[in-house]
């Protein structure tokens, strides 16, 4: 029976460009001269380092663990020295710097002790999330979300429906088909595995139709038993059936509700590739050091795929691949729709990198962009059924209320409305640009909102010890006046204390005129002077009395 | 006509009691103005305008006594919002307040010089600075406002004013940049 399938709105037909880098078999790519591990390479928090710089490490060993919930492990993609743990460039369109460990490898690619999981089925859904989360395991599609997080419904939500991704709609990228071609049955292992985390009902692998021989091989290598609840789909070629909630409108006919997630509905989504990986964790233990990427491009003589330790820079994978540079105008990361061009070779592929795509010279996106024609090709073919042209004045005038009006965030960035833009304005730049702008505004507010409560507080506290110095001020007053005999009125305190003060002064000019001043540390000399004067005036004294007697 | 007039009479005291009892039933507590303005400034609380700290100086512009342009970290994009929220016209930034700074700075302590006089500590509008007396101190970064009100007090000169780096979490795409405004005419040969 042939299963229904639906539509998305809009969508693009694309020239494939994938048959070449799909005619040779995979082979693992030669091992670098440095791994470098950038401590960010998932959605959430960057990973925190556990080893220190000399530290001998294994391929497998964790080398960073998880910082928060939200966040993946790093582990040794091979083994060897840790050399340095510094800030390097990453591929990243920003081309900022990301904390990372760089590894030198010592050739042996010795794995650690790896402990793999008997008998999953006996295990906890909790207990195994635990191991897919510590294996480092994100989704491999691009987004780089942790999977141990989506493969947690909650405890009020069911799934009905797990989907397996397999579109890989994108042009020129062929490493989730040659995935698929090559390790049919881990594919199928690994979704196994995550309908005992999720529980879910109903699983669908969906391929288009444009992967005949990996349909075959998926469809061969599954069991009779297992085709009750697994269907395998062939949907039809179009960009971007691979959008997650493109391929669920496609496979359930249900929309993925604006601001919610698809298991809102009952739907999980994951990669093939990251089905893959769990079957690695599990059936062999090893967390993920590796994946399939397809290095291809116009200007590189053998376009393949290849088996990469994650860390390897690109210029490695490029040169394997016999690399025209002269030839070359940019290297993108990722496909020609979603890719972002790597701003300098020497960075490393990291767990999301899925292609290396080379691209030649005069392309005709370099040519400038000129005026909105407002034909509306863009909203005809936008497959999140957006208004483009809205956004984009929106965007050029920064007016980004109304941009989020027409609901931005809802766009994908599939690219199809540049695409076909006639103009050849670069639509996608527009809605990044003003994506950012709005996180950057909301992140501001809450600093302020957040300076705002520190100073309020800060005045409080002011307020607050002022009352108390107040308080304490009147109270010692008090005391004093407490201690003290009562005065009978105001002149006479003031009379007394005047013939008090007098008294004091009085006394001490008393004892004042009787200490003799200066008479500490005499030498000898100074005591005889001083006796001999003291003689000289008892005589005259003496003679002044006889002359009072005998005048 | 004596029954329309009696009828109007009763009415008008009825709808007067009720608007009476509205009034004082939900009064709004405060000036929901300020609260508005206050909203939209940046919260530096440096005292550029001229009064001690933001929610002042929203309470002035309140009263009308201050103008909407005294308020330099807030800018041009500041003095747009404050125009639309009061339904003034926008002003050029008034430069006897200072000049907008379009990076955003923080201050370190150079904690070698530091001779711990905790006068920095008293100057800080937002509690961004830890020490205590002959200790040495040191800023909060992500606390610090940008202000800059710790630097005239510090006898020694070891506050330094450093400008916030992107990261890969805070970084903006650029925009794009404005295509041709007329497409190039091709010349007939």
């Amino acid at each position: 029976m042939k299963r229904r399938l639906w539509h998305f709105h809009g969508g693009l037909h694309l020239p494939e460009h994938k048959q070449a880098s799909m005619t040779k078999p995979v082979v693992a790519a030669a091992l670098p001269d440095e791994i470098i591990l950038p401590m960010q390479q998932h959605i959430g928090s960057p990973a925190e380092p556990v080893v220190k710089v000399g530290e001998h490490v294994l391929k497998g060993q964790r080398v960073a663990k998880a910082s928060e919930y939200v966040s993946a492990p790093v582990h040794a993609s091979t083994s060897g020295e840790v050399i340095a743990i510094e800030e390097r460039g990453v591929p990243h369109p920003s081309g900022l710097p990301l904390l990372s460990i760089v590894i030198k490898p010592d050739g042996k690619d010795e794995w650690t002790e790896l402990k793999p999981v008997p008998d999953y089925a006996q295990l906890d859904p909790s207990a195994l999330r635990n191991v897919i989360r510590d294996a480092g395991i994100v989704g491999l599609g691009g987004a780089g979300f942790p999977s141990f997080i989506k493969l947690n419904p909650g405890p009020d939500n069911a799934v009905d429906t797990l989907i397996l991704n397999g579109a890989e709609c994108e042009p020129y990228i062929t490493c989730d088909a040659m995935l698929m071609q090559e390790r049919p049955r881990d594919i199928i292992d690994g979704l196994l595995i995550m309908k005992h985390a999720l529980r879910a009902r109903h699983c669908i692998i969906a391929i288009e139709d444009n992967k005949k021989v990996a349909l075959t091989l998926l469809k061969n290598s599954l069991q009779e038993h297992e085709a009750e609840f697994l269907k395998i789909v062939s949907i039809p070629t179009i960009y971007p059936s691979g959008g997650e909630k493109q391929l669920i409108r496609i496979l359930t006919g249900k929309e993925v509700p604006s601001h919610g997630l698809p298991i809102d509905i009952g739907v999980v989504c994951h990669n093939v590739a990251t089905a893959a990986a769990i079957c690695k964790v599990i059936n062999e233990g090893k967390p993920l050091v590796e994946r399939y990427i397809t290095v291809t491009g116009e200007t590189l003589d053998q376009p393949r795929n290849l088996k990469v330790r994650i860390g390897t820079p690109c210029i490695d994978l490029l040169n394997a691949c016999g690399w025209r540079e002269d030839q070359t105008d940019e290297v993108l990361m990722g496909g020609p729709m979603m890719g972002f061009g790597i701003p300098a070779l020497d960075m490393p592929t990291v767990k999301t990198s899925n292609c290396l795509l080379a691209r030649p010279k005069d392309q005709p996106h370099q040519q400038p962009a000129m005026p909105c024609i407002r034909c509306g090709q863009c909203a005809a073919v936008c497959p999140a059924q957006l208004l483009p042209q809205q956004m984009y004045w929106y965007a050029r005038a920064r007016d980004f209320d109304k941009i989020q009006a027409y609901n931005l965030f809802d766009c994908i960035e599939c690219g199809c409305c540049a695409y076909v833009c006639p103009s050849r304005i670069p639509l996608v730049q527009y809605y990044r640009f003003a994506k950012t702008e709005i996180w950057a505004k909301e992140r501001d507010k809450e600093k302020a909102d957040h300076a705002r409560q520190r100073h309020e507080f800060r005045l409080q506290r002011l307020e607050r010890k002022k009352k108390e110095d107040e308080e304490r001020r009147r109270r010692k007053k008090e005391l004093l006046k407490k201690t003290q005999p009562k005065p009978d009125s105001e002149a006479d305190i003031k009379q007394a204390a005047i013939q008090a003060a007098m008294d004091r002064v009085k006394a001490k000019r008393a004892t004042q005129k009787q200490q003799k001043k200066n008479i500490e540390n005499l030498n000898e000399k100074q005591q005889q002077a001083i006796e001999a004067v003291e003689k000289r005036r008892q005589r005259l004294r003496n003679a002044g009395a006889d002359n009072e007697e005998n005048p | 006509m004596l029954a329309a007039i009696l009828i109007l009479s009763v009415l008008a005291i009825l709808f007067g009691l009720l608007l009476g009892f509205a009034a004082m039933r939900y009064k709004v507590e405060g000036d929901p103005i300020v609260d508005q303005i206050d909203a939209i400034l940046p919260q530096t609380q440096c005292g550029q305008c001229g009064y001690p700290g933001c929610r002042p100086y929203a309470e002035a512009i309140a009263r009308g006594e201050a103008d909407i342009n005294q308020c330099p970290p807030g800018g041009e994009a500041g003095i747009v919002a404050l125009a639309d929220l009061l339904g003034r016209d926008v002003k050029p930034l008034n430069d006897e307040h200072g000049e907008h700074k379009e990076k955003k700075t923080v201050v370190i302590i150079d904690e070698k010089l530091c001779i711990g006089c905790t006068l920095c500590i008293q100057a800080c509008p937002v509690d961004a600075i830890v020490g205590a007396a002959k200790q040495m101190h040191t800023v909060i970064k992500d606390e610090c406002t940008g202000c800059n009100l710790c630097i005239p007090p510090c006898p020694v000169d070891c506050i330094h004013i450093i400008p916030v780096e992107d990261d890969i979490k805070t970084w903006c795409w650029p925009e794009p940049e404005a295509e041709l405004e007329q497409p190039p005419i091709e010349e007939p040969v």
